[in-house]
């Protein structure tokens, strides 16, 4: 019987059964064991592995991915946890300098199987150090796969991806999408490839594209556009690295137009690659140019009211839909 | 009694191996740098040889060992096949990353070595991952970094020292203090110069030694080991040394006195480790035998290497994932 499970429980749920079906499987990050996560992903997953599965750590995101490396290339797949993503930037040597180069500098001779994960993207109001969007910095990284899977059974079949991949992976997830319910199979092998992306609904006039929990605004928005009379596609990009191309420029071929929505600021995010690879590859195809709505090119703001305007959401959809005439 | 009191003479001039080893390969990459055959930065450890070679009588293969970019002594300590490193220090097919990593990114997990490194203090967490992956799977191994005097300013190296503590990891801490990082004295980097009162914050007991003699260095490493071993965790041992060479081939020294060097190089672990062999009764032509087999060897494997076709293009793009 397929569950109904939110956001949160598809990735614990995961997180349960990779650790039953492999002993190398362990978790360690900053109170995701007594306190049982921040955002309480990993609930419960202390009183059932112990603290030899589920390390509690200082504070000390560089540490927490070294040490995760050392492990990894020793022949455990740690599944670490970022208290948010933000706090990931500490950790970007051992990222970047070693996680994601490591295979490559000896020839594929050394693995490191890694997991990042953790909430990416603005929540509610916490301000400037907590909301980053990260994925674009780490999908620009060769040796690393990126994914932002937006609903339950894609956190749930990437995450076991994630686990099973012999490469350090980045998995963000935005606090918004953590109460979000959805079904999810009942098989405990179910799978997400990455480089897949997946055609969240299907439409003619216009391709929206988008990632994490833009989908939902992209997904909402082509309701809207629906409204107008305007038949909108929403690709859900789902991996970023690998990006599944393919794709993409089907559908732009089939509507002619897209728009590319993104959370991370709009200047240099991740959405300003895909837009760029659409105008590279489709411009015979396309009858205007590509669209971006992307975050505004601030610090995240605290005040609610501002924060909302940083935040992409369904009417800048519609403007940029708009413009593109 | 010390543990160095029960090497036997074959264990004695094992040690004499290693140092001599490692000084043939640093002579003749030397050599081949000044010829224009192998390019980019080489780092060498000319007059640290002790350190290494003592390593190699306590380390053993399964036990994860994470080093510098100046680590190429404890690299062929460890056991590593002669040809993967130096064809990967020449950047040709056959080297450990069929010259895709370099001199400074040596790796070679078969053999334990979690890798040399090229950011300094970085190999320090790692090594402690390579720790915590023994505690998590009880099999038996014990991990070992070795980082400089300079490598105790970064962070990750104090948090990693603050994690060994906490979870008692088997795990070697080894700073190698030849003084001066890269070309900036101790003194003009830390306001604390001895090196073991920074361990005191953590807990990690903490001792110095003469790094240039090799049974100390020998002692204090079986006392860590076992230690790390026994479920003790961590042992930081300051080890004193000096490197008689530049930081890397292109180093104009202008940071120290010729005087400064030339006194130490008085000081060679080499000399004295000779003279240790000659106390304990190795005979004369034993030491010089071993010597000769060790240059022999070293000279030998890297002739090999050098006749190692460099990477076709086509591998270029292998191997970005796994």
């Amino acid at each position: 019987m397929p569950a109904t499970l939110t956001y949160r429980e598809a990735i614990r749920q995961c997180l349960v059964e990779e650790m039953d079906r492999d002993d190398n499987v362990f978790l360690m990050g900053e109170d995701i064991g007594r306190y049982q996560g921040t955002f309480r992903v990993t609930q419960g997953l202390f009183d059932k592995y112990g603290p030899r599965r589920v390390i509690d750590t200082p504070i000390v995101e560089p540490a927490i991915v070294g040490l995760a490396n050392g492990a990894a290339m020793a022949g455990l797949r740690p599944v670490i946890e970022m208290m948010t993503m933000s706090f990931s930037i500490l950790a970007l040597d051992q990222v970047i300098n070693h996680a994601a180069k490591i295979h490559y500098m000896t020839n594929g001779q050394a693995k490191c199987p890694l997991v990042v994960r953790g909430p990416g993207g603005a929540a509610n109001q916490l301000s400037a150090q907590h909301s980053h969007s990260v994925e674009g910095w780490y999908a620009h990284v060769p040796g690393l796969k990126v994914v932002a899977p937006a609903t339950p059974e894609d956190a749930y079949g990437m995450l076991r991806t994630a686990i099973r991949d012999d490469n350090p992976v980045i998995f963000t997830e935005n606090p918004g999408l953590y109460g979000i319910k959805g079904e999810i199979p009942d098989d405990n092998e179910f799978a997400v490839p990455f480089g897949k992306a997946r055609i969240a609904r299907e439409g003619s006039d216009l391709t929206l594209v988008g990632y994490s929990r833009m989908t939902h605004v992209c997904l909402k928005a082509a309701e809207l556009l629906a409204e107008q009379g305007i038949s909108a596609e929403v690709v859900d990009v789902r991996s970023l690295l690998p990006l599944d191309t393919e794709t993409i420029f089907g559908s732009v071929a089939k509507t002619h137009r897209a728009v590319v929505v993104y959370e991370d600021w709009k200047s240099g995010g991740f959405g300003a690659e895909i837009a760029a690879r659409i105008g590279e590859n489709c411009f015979d195809d396309l009858d205007a140019p590509v669209g971006r709505v992307g975050g505004l090119n601030v610090p995240m703001p605290y005040a609610r009211v501002l924060e909302l305007e940083c935040i992409p959401n369904e009417q800048d959809v519609l403007d940029a839909v708009k413009k593109l005439g | 009694m010390r543990p160095s009191d029960s090497l036997s003479r074959d264990d004695l001039l094992l040690i004499w191996r290693h140092m001599w080893r490692m000084r043939a390969a640093e002579t003749r990459l030397t050599q081949l740098s000044r010829d224009g055959v192998l390019r980019g930065s080489l780092h060498l450890a000319e007059g640290q040889e002790a350190l290494p070679a003592a390593t190699g009588l306590v380390i053993r293969q399964v036990d994860k060992l994470t080093v510098t970019y100046r680590g190429h002594g404890y690299v062929l300590s460890k056991g590593c096949d002669l040809v993967g490193v130096f064809g990967e220090i020449l950047g040709r097919v056959g080297g450990f990353g069929n010259g895709k990593g370099g001199k400074m990114h040596l790796t070679d997990l078969e053999n334990g070595l979690l890798g040399a490194n090229g950011i300094v203090g970085a190999g320090v967490p790692i090594a402690a991952g390579g720790g915590l992956a023994a505690k998590v799977t009880g099999d038996g191994s014990i991990a070992m970094t070795v980082f400089g005097d300079g490598a105790l300013n970064q962070g990750c190296v104090h948090e990693a020292c603050n994690i060994a503590a906490l979870w008692k990891l088997p795990l070697i801490l080894l700073c190698e203090n030849n003084l001066y990082a890269e070309m900036t004295s101790l003194a003009r980097s830390s306001a604390v110069t001895d090196l073991t009162q920074r361990m005191t914050a953590y807990g990690i007991p903490a001792l110095r030694i003469d790094g240039n003699d090799a049974l100390a260095v020998y002692d204090a490493l079986w006392n860590a080991a076992d230690d790390a071993r026994s479920g003790k965790g961590p042992t930081f041992i300051e080890a004193m040394t000096y490197r008689t060479c530049g930081h890397y081939q292109a180093d104009a020294e202008t940071y120290r006195t010729r005087k400064e060097v030339e006194q130490w190089r008085k000081k060679s672990p080499l000399i004295r480790f000779e003279k240790t062999l000659l106390d304990r009764k190795v005979e004369r032509s034993s030491i010089d035998d071993v010597r000769r087999q060790a240059e022999d060897e070293i000279n030998s494997a890297i002739d090999q290497a050098l006749k190692l076709p460099s990477p076709s293009v086509e591998s270029l793009r292998s191997n970005v994932f796994a």
